[in-house]
């Protein structure tokens, strides 16, 4: 799986649609490890960087811990109607989602 | 044409009522009508009768205006939510989606009483430097029909740059605002990270996405950002610094400033006539008694990694939202650039790479912060290219997803460091296609870089040109 041209098996590319939640059409299914792996390879460069004793950054604001009241702003919250106004199935006032749950 | 106007003419000459909110509503209409069936530059276009009717109300009120934005009609790049008005990041994914609220940015602009004429077309979810990866057909450029307008903010470029409305607002994860600007003859601003609040933007990569106007120069540019940025309760990455008067302080003097040239940014890979066009303009900075100061920026060759592992592995993180059950539809509509950029943050964040990739690449831009910081302290502003090439023809991009990567190559390193940078137009190639450069300084130095701007734009006329486009 890790050889050094870090190819992108088709199996590999399956798992990671699984993760991230997509369905790929067979078509994608025989275009996409190629070209992820040609993007892979690209971004594989920041290997030859000397990152030793370098800690990481995730944000640059220097803003940390930034609280707020723990009040509710009532002139923000939306009417029920509102909150399901997008939805395409619904019921009783509810959004309706597949069951996770065995009976 | 009312519309060739700055902000500043336009608010003096509503208020001595020289002309109308209304008449400058109607020319807009009228450019859009004859304009946009060719560049393809909305999405959604505000109803006409209900814009001039708003025109109407606020002509009444004209004597009563605080803001210069009063009565100016603008434009939002299709990302901003608008309260009951179609909302679609140009993906069918989000395609019937009808927002119950207002992004920060929309709502300040409405309290200043500006009138939006329309949503524009941009990359879906901000995923491109083309315009082309959108589900509503490529916009257009505006210089060159056959050609692409930039992206991702294409849509609100090609409007301005053809006069369809005063001014834009664009987002700019990895050069968003400024490829589009350089493409299409515009000026584009992308903000220092928390300048302006990102409430209500339909997220990209939330640690690069910034909020930035798009205008004719950088004076509007100037009036449009003291309205928009602060500090914003909404968003707790937005910046409680003082918000500048802009506008009053482009005209400070420049003498004595710094202009640093990173010499890494004009090597192998930037086409000669952009290369000449951006090193010449600096004998109008040199005539203001800016000085030039050659330097060194060797961590440029490790811009697109960092920046495409790490905005990738956001997006990977930001869409997983769209799921279809509180809104917007299955996905199964994610444009296949799209389900490529969520694959590759998958991949990077995924258990067994995230150390070799998402980590690394964090720590790159650490050393990616350390080298701005130490070019701005030899520095007060650097001087770079926006684009390594003038706009590509319609389809070139998105045959080769590396292609498509490499259009970014001088404008993805700002966003993962936070710095603000001001794209402004500098040129033509011999074939009439724009050229942009782009001033970056250090974080909240907005004001400095449009100063810079501004003396350059006092001397050229550049910025003052637009594509003859037939209606």
């Amino acid at each position: 799986m890790k050889n050094r041209n870090n190819t992108i098996s088709i199996e590999e590319v399956k798992h990671l649609a699984k993760l991230a939640n997509l369905t790929l059409t067979d078509k994608q299914l025989e275009k996409i490890p190629k070209e992820l792996s040609s993007v892979i390879n690209y971004m594989s460069k920041i290997k030859t960087l000397n990152t030793s004793h370098i800690v990481e950054t995730s944000q640059v604001t220097c803003l940390e811990n930034v609280f707020r009241e723990d009040e509710i702003e009532e002139e923000r919250m939306f009417t029920q109607e509102e909150v399901l106004s997008n939805a395409k199935d619904t019921h009783n006032g509810y959004f309706k989602v597949k069951a996770i749950f065995d009976e | 044409m009312l519309l060739d106007k700055t902000i500043e003419e336009l608010s003096t000459g509503l208020k001595q009522k020289l002309f109308s909110i209304e008449e400058l509503v109607q020319e807009c209409y009228e450019n859009i009508q004859k304009y946009n069936p060719k560049l393809n530059a909305f999405i959604t276009i505000i109803n006409k009768k209900e814009a001039l009717r708003n025109a109407r109300e606020k002509d009444k009120n004209i004597s009563r205006a605080t803001s210069k934005l009063y009565g100016i009609p603008f434009l939002l790049k299709d990302a901003y939510i608008t309260k009951g008005i179609k909302t679609t990041a140009a993906s069918f994914v989000l395609k019937n989606y009808i927002p119950q609220y207002n992004a920060t940015v929309y709502q300040k602009l409405l309290d200043a009483g500006a009138i939006l004429l329309g949503k524009m077309n941009m990359d879906a979810w901000g995923h491109g430097g083309s315009s082309e990866n959108t589900d509503f057909g490529p916009v257009r450029n505006p210089w060159d029909l056959t050609r692409v307008a930039g992206g991702s903010s294409g849509g609100p470029a090609a409007a301005i740059s053809s006069r369809m409305a005063v001014f834009a607002i664009g987002e700019d994860t990895g050069g968003s605002i400024r490829n589009p600007a350089a493409w299409c003859n515009i000026t584009g601003l992308k903000v220092t990270y928390g300048r302006v609040s990102r409430y209500g933007t339909i997220a990209y990569a939330s640690s690069f996405d910034t909020v930035g106007p798009m205008a004719k120069s950088v004076g509007d540019c100037a009036q449009v950002l003291e309205v928009i940025a602060g500090k914003d309760m909404y968003d707790a990455t937005s910046s409680s610094k003082n918000v500048p008067r802009y506008s009053e302080l482009i005209d400070s003097p420049v003498e004595n400033l710094i202009l640093g040239i990173p010499k890494e940014f004009f090597q192998e890979g930037l086409n000669t006539e952009i290369k000449n066009c951006i090193l010449n303009s600096t004998k109008i900075f040199e005539k203001s008694k800016i000085k030039i100061k050659h330097i060194s920026m060797p961590m440029f060759d490790y811009g697109l990694p960092v920046y495409y592992l790490i905005g990738p592995s956001e997006t990977s993180s930001n869409l997983a939202r769209y799921d279809g059950i509180r809104y917007g539809q299955k996905r199964k509509e994610f444009t296949s650039e799209t389900v490529r950029r969520i694959m590759i943050g998958t991949y990077a964040l995924s258990s067994g790479y995230y150390d070799a990739y998402y980590k690394k690449a964090q720590k790159a831009r650490t050393l990616f912060i350390k080298e701005y910081d130490k070019a701005l302290s030899e520095c007060d502003v650097l001087l770079m290219p926006v684009t390594p090439t003038p706009p590509t023809k319609i389809g070139e991009l998105m045959t080769d997803p590396l292609q498509n990567l490499l259009a970014d190559v001088y404008t993805v390193s700002q966003n993962p460091v936070g710095v603000p940078s001001l794209a402004i137009p500098c040129g033509f190639t011999k074939n009439g296609l724009p050229i942009g450069m782009q001033l970056v300084g250090s974080m909240f130095s907005e004001d400095l870089l449009l100063r810079v701007g501004h003396i350059y734009q006092k001397a050229t006329d550049w910025h003052k040109k637009y594509p003859k486009l037939e209606g």
